[in-house]
């Protein structure tokens, strides 16, 4: 395992344990995970990493709520995820998580800030709450200048941006980052990398990322990595 | 209120699609307006006919004459509390394509008969003093700019006068208009007395009886009894309420309720098929954001609104567009000039045609909002 110092403490925001993930395929099954365990602290900026096709986005999506483990346990503070109905977890995870995905997954037909404030219409605010809460996010990840533009009309790296403010505009615990700089160059992927680090320092969120990029890992504070359904704190050879 | 902008911005994704899914479904609402006009403009008679009135005609056809001494006969049958005649006349008006209908009457009697006409105390009065007098509807009166105290020509197909000219003339006594809308306004009632006077042949006979019994209920026994005092006469009757008697009229042209019903049925079928493609391409297309919504806590539920409240937008607009546009043009009035004197689209069949709109919304959009609401967040975001 690689660590940095961080702002990590020492309670645990999220708790896997005993975790199997079996799809199946016609008359087989591909066991992707198996009697997995993971823990993250609260404050903390975990990279996963692991070749293609090792279970990482399905790590992510377990630990978000997106899918669920065929057995073992998911707590993400005191709740147990998995034990939730579909309703229930939708409705969690637009409280607790911001998702940021490797293509933006942001909808073309709206504008940016119409993007960002997507999550913030399942909350009881106000349009001029709404508003708000957008021109801030929007200011945090430095797209103020952009805010009318529709996600065609940005780059690439402002796209991810905006990903990142949708993200973020509920002002969630935990932060679920699948590839965020898979898809863009280096210099923007780096812009990124500062915007989650800085995240992670200063607003004290806690990321989980997943990533093939050494690079991009050696910006979080912890580093895991998963191979045939296993994590294992080194490199895999 | 606030998801409109993400439904709204939804439909415009492919303006073209769009645009052609709504015209579709704004000419199949106007055609389902224009079609709802002439089937309440055929049967306009049926829906107004009184429940208490009986039609006599001739038991072989309504062309052949009655005696007029047939009336005092039926006014001694027990359940009857009034009976009078008409006639038909047949005049054209200056064009023969100024055709509406002229029937001889008994003021009297025929006012009292029909009470959904409105006509001012002063008009009857002129009327009953004026040997000449006649009465027209509104819309015939405003069609060919007639005022009461005109004099009107109308030469008649059938009835030649005295003398041999088949031109006839009327003083205009009065305007008389409908209690409801689909009272017909445009025909022209003049007194038998100067019609019986003036024809050439056929005196002592008239065209069909209006009788009125005093109890409904009794209509179908009273109807027996009346075609039971003519028979084995020169001339039998065939005596029905005014509804069937109305009805069996439209039905010469056809039977306008199943024509109307199979040609909406097939518009509504290709409708159905052409917003519901839309609709489903529309929603497969964008499986990829869907996910994303539900990552970020749509839930099934909302997704599965969101994607009806779609299919219904575009619905109501494309319907909303159809409905408004028939109802101006309809009531421009009648298209033929006089074929369809109570052209006019009901509020019934607005109601209706809304329902439809709705109705169409949910079931091009069912299918689709199920696809969407079923797909797994993790497979929909593979798909982006």
């Amino acid at each position: 395992m690689s660590e940095q110092s961080s702002g990590a403490s020492d309670a645990f925001l999220v708790r896997m344990d005993g975790v199997e993930k079996v799809y199946r395929r016609g008359s087989g099954e591909v066991h992707v995970l198996a009697d997995l365990k993971l823990e993250v602290r609260q404050g903390e900026f975990l990279a996963l990493m692991g070749p293609s096709g090792s279970g990482k986005s399905t790590l992510l999506n377990l630990i978000g709520g997106l899918d669920r483990p065929t057995k073992g346990s998911v707590a993400v503070g005191s709740q147990r995820i998995e034990q939730l109905t579909d309703h229930k977890l939708a409705a969690w995870r637009a409280r607790h998580v911001g998702f940021v995905f490797q293509l933006y997954n942001l909808l073309p037909v709206l504008t940016a800030e119409r993007n960002v404030e997507l999550p913030l219409l399942l909350t009881n605010l106000s349009k001029a709450e709404r508003r708000k809460h957008v021109a801030t996010a929007l200011s945090m990840v430095g797209l103020t200048h952009r805010t009318r533009h529709y996600p065609p009309q940005l780059s690439g790296g402002e796209q991810q941006r905006v990903g990142i403010a949708r993200a973020i505009v509920t002002d969630p615990t935990l932060l679920l980052c699948d590839e965020p700089t898979g898809d863009l160059d280096r210099r923007s992927g780096d812009e990124i990398l500062n915007l989650l680090q800085g995240l992670n320092r200063e607003q004290g969120k806690t990321i989980v990322m997943v990533t093939h990029d050494p690079h991009a890992s050696a910006r979080a504070t912890r580093t895991v990595y998963l191979d045939k359904g296993q994590l294992s704190n080194e490199p895999i050879t | 209120m606030k998801f409109l902008p993400l439904i709204w911005a939804n439909l415009r994704r492919k303006k073209l699609r769009t645009l052609l899914t709504l015209l579709s479904i704004l000419v199949a609402f106007l055609l389902f307006g224009y079609l709802c006009a002439i089937k309440q403009a055929l049967n306009a008679g049926v829906s107004i006919a009184g429940a208490d009135r009986l039609v006599v005609r001739h038991k072989v056809s309504l062309i052949q004459s009655l005696p007029e001494t047939y009336k005092a006969r039926m006014e001694k049958i027990p359940g009857i509390a009034l009976a009078t005649h008409l006639t038909w006349f047949g005049g054209i008006y200056q064009d023969p394509r100024n055709f509406f209908a002229q029937m001889p009457v008994v003021p009297e009697e025929f006012l009292a008969m029909y009470p959904e006409f409105i006509l001012s105390p002063e008009a009857k009065k002129r009327w009953l003093e004026t040997r000449t007098g006649a009465i027209v509807g509104r819309k015939s009166a405003e069609r060919f700019g007639w005022k009461v105290g005109d004099r009107v020509p109308i030469r008649s197909t059938i009835w030649a006068r005295k003398g041999g000219s088949h031109v006839w003339e009327f003083d205009i006594a009065g305007i008389f208009d409908g209690r409801e809308k689909a009272v017909d306004t445009t025909p022209l009632y003049f007194r038998h007395d100067y019609f019986e006077e003036g024809r050439a042949f056929g005196s002592g006979q008239v065209g069909w009886y209006l009788i009125r019994v005093k109890d409904p209920a009794q209509s179908a026994e009273i109807a027996g009894k009346v075609d039971e005092e003519f028979a084995n006469s020169p001339a039998e009757t065939k005596t029905e309420t005014e509804g069937a008697f109305v009805q069996a009229f439209a039905k010469q042209v056809g039977d306008i309720a199943l024509i109307t019903a199979a040609i909406l049925g097939a518009v509504f079928f290709t409708i159905l098929l052409v917003a519901g493609n839309t609709m489903t391409q529309s929603v497969r297309e964008r499986t990829g954001e869907l996910g994303a919504l539900k990552a970020i806590g749509f839930t099934n539920r909302r997704v599965l609104a969101l994607v009806l409240a779609e299919s219904c937008l575009l619905a109501g607009l494309g319907g909303a567009l159809g409905l408004g546009l028939a109802t101006v043009l309809i009531s421009r009035g009648d298209p033929t000039g006089s074929l369809l004197p109570t052209f006019h689209l009901p509020a019934r069949d607005l109601l209706t045609g809304c329902v439809f709109v709705l109705g169409l919304g949910l079931a091009t959009g069912a299918l689709p909002a199920l696809q969407a609401m079923r797909v797994s967040v993790a497979d929909a975001l593979r798909r982006m």
